[in-house]
């Protein structure tokens, strides 16, 4: 129940890796047969996932990581295009490496706006028309969210950038492969993916750059990736992002339909709990995640006993946390720091099936029940 | 996850808390909440004069909204003060309960064990109040601390405590 932190890499994707490990070890950038050998393989995956993005034209840059995306979006358009303005927006409940990468920015001398979101979690695309300035150079406004699976209006937001010639990225490390991601109909310049959400191998992320958008590299040398990502290429983890893609493409069809069924049943069971809600868009939300909040219990002692039966979760409890700070995309949707303590988030995924989310459905009331016989905010406190 | 970050101890309080509950008609009640994180606890006990004359914590139940290491330190508190003198429980400290559960607690964790401490501190303090005891000076300025940090956290669960009083009045 816990697929939004990380997923298991998919057999077929193992295999498609396997030789590229040992037997097809070549540097990308040797020009003898083995190095042409590597960077076809590298060229096919990138086909594979433009396929999965129907990115068309454009570049698509392998990175380490989908944080390495963000960055390399964040602080690429930003340096590249000071000239034009010093001005950023990003919405509220986006990654910590979207919002810390705006920091470190504003420290040298960016700008920035960061939009609210409304109770359910979603960005309004008029606020952002609203926001951009004469020196705005980028909006960032993630896709879907990781916490509370609120899917963004990110078409209408990209048309109204396009509109006032500003660059949109949108940060679709947790939708892709779960949800059609379409970078023509979501009118966007930049966007972030990420292999290990989606059965692929830890390690690989992405970043798909439209033709024509002005971005400065992060990281300086041999010039690989378009020379917007100097290293070696994780050739191995490209192969397994490339054929994670194509999976996901083929499954498209059926899976989201399957998680849907899957995630409704568990949310409508989860709700029959006494004093429980959930939290984030009721409809507009990945099929793999639910979030939700019970009244009078904290988060990590809910995981916890969900652990002890056997049910891996997660919570944007404080006390969680290494700042012990709540989560600041439920706080952004309007929870208080005591309700953000009684969250708990259940994702599914590829191998969820229905004995397992009637097996969460069975234990869940009653790890909610012991805690709350544990709670004083019963009779009275 | 849980099982690993923290010792077998807290683990142990954590899965089969003793003690856990009221005492109707309690000698004295306790309340003490964390600022850091908003972990509230509730923490009763039942007096009794031994044969000696001396004033032993017949009985001590608790009630704890936190997190693993809250709740599992509640528990420990209790089974190390229950049987024990007044004064001997008056000497327990945060560190002894810290020692107690092994491994040591991550640093972001320690915050949790005075929680236990303040509780029954303050039961104590409730005690010899109603009993018009003359109250220990230490007691009387943790008394104040305590007090003020609950009213900043009592005002952040207002809506808890709402909740429950509505929900107590539907059951009327």
């Amino acid at each position: 129940m816990d697929y939004a932190a990380t997923t298991p890499v998919d057999p077929r994707v193992l295999k498609a890796m396997q030789p590229y490990h040992s037997k097809k070890f070549g540097n990308t950038m040797s020009l003898h047969s083995f190095g042409q050998e590597a960077k076809n393989a590298v060229e096919q995956s990138r086909q594979k996932l433009a396929g999965l993005l129907n990115a068309r034209s454009g570049k698509i840059v392998f990175t380490g990581s989908a944080t390495e995306a963000n960055n390399q979006a964040l602080k690429g358009i930003a340096f590249a295009n000071r000239e034009k303005g010093k001005h950023i927006i990003v919405s509220s409940i986006e990654h910590h490496c979207v919002l810390d990468s705006a920091r470190w920015l504003q420290k040298q001398g960016f700008e920035f706006t960061y939009l609210p979101v409304d109770g359910y979690g979603l960005v309004d695309p008029s606020a952002v028309g609203n926001a951009i300035r004469k020196d705005t150079i980028l909006v960032s406004i993630m896709h879907a969210n990781n916490e509370i699976g609120t899917i963004e209006p990110i078409g209408e937001i990209g048309k109204v950038c396009r509109e006032k010639g500003v660059y949109f990225h949108t940060d679709a490390a947790q939708s892709l492969g779960k949800v059609p991601v379409d970078v023509e109909e979501m009118n966007v310049d930049l966007l972030t993916a990420c292999a290990h959400k989606m059965y692929g191998p830890k390690g690989v992320g992405a970043l798909f750059v439209k033709d024509g958008v002005r971005i400065e590299p992060l990281l300086h040398g041999g010039g690989h990736e378009f020379g917007l990502r100097s290293s070696t290429v994780n050739v191995a983890g490209v192969v397994g992002f490339g054929e994670a893609a194509d999976v996901a493409k083929q499954e498209m069809k059926t899976e989201p339909k399957r998680l849907t069924k899957l995630r409704d049943s568990l949310t409508k069971g989860v709700l029959s709990i006494d004093q429980s809600r959930l939290n984030g868009h009721p409809t507009r939300r990945l099929p793999s995640i639910a979030n939700f909040w019970f009244a009078f219990i904290e988060g990590e002692s809910l995981v916890a006993q969900l652990d002890m039966r056997n049910v891996a979760a997660s919570t944007g409890s404080a006390c969680s946390s290494e700042s012990l700070e709540p989560s600041h995309v439920l706080t952004a949707i309007g929870l208080k720091h005591e309700e953000a303590h009684g969250s708990l988030r259940l994702s599914l995924g590829r191998w969820s099936t229905r004995q397992e989310v009637d097996y969460v459905l069975k234990v869940l009331p009653q790890a909610v029940q012991r805690l709350r016989v544990i709670s004083p905010f019963k009779g009275e406190w | 996850m849980a099982s690993s970050q923290y010792s077998k101890e807290i683990i142990k309080h954590f899965r089969n808390p003793r003690n856990v509950g009221k005492i109707e008609n309690a000698d004295g009640v306790g309340k003490a909440g964390n600022l850091v994180c908003g972990d509230l606890m509730k923490l009763y006990v039942e007096i009794e004069e031994n044969k000696k004359g001396r004033r032993i914590i017949k009985d001590v139940k608790f009630e704890t909204f936190g997190c693993i290491v809250a709740i599992s330190n509640s528990s420990l508190l209790t089974t190390m003060v229950k049987g024990k003198t007044l004064e001997e429980a008056l000497r327990l400290t945060r560190n002894d309960l810290i020692e107690k559960l092994g491994k040591p607690l991550p640093a972001i964790k320690l915050h949790c064990s005075l929680l236990a401490v303040d509780a029954l501190h303050e039961a104590f303090f409730d005690y010899y109040s109603r009993a018009k005891l003359p109250v220990p000076e230490e007691l009387k300025k943790d008394h104040e601390r305590i007090q003020k940090a609950l009213e900043t956290i009592e005002h952040e669960h207002k809506e808890f405590v709402e909740l429950e009083e509505k929900l107590l009045g539907e059951k009327q």
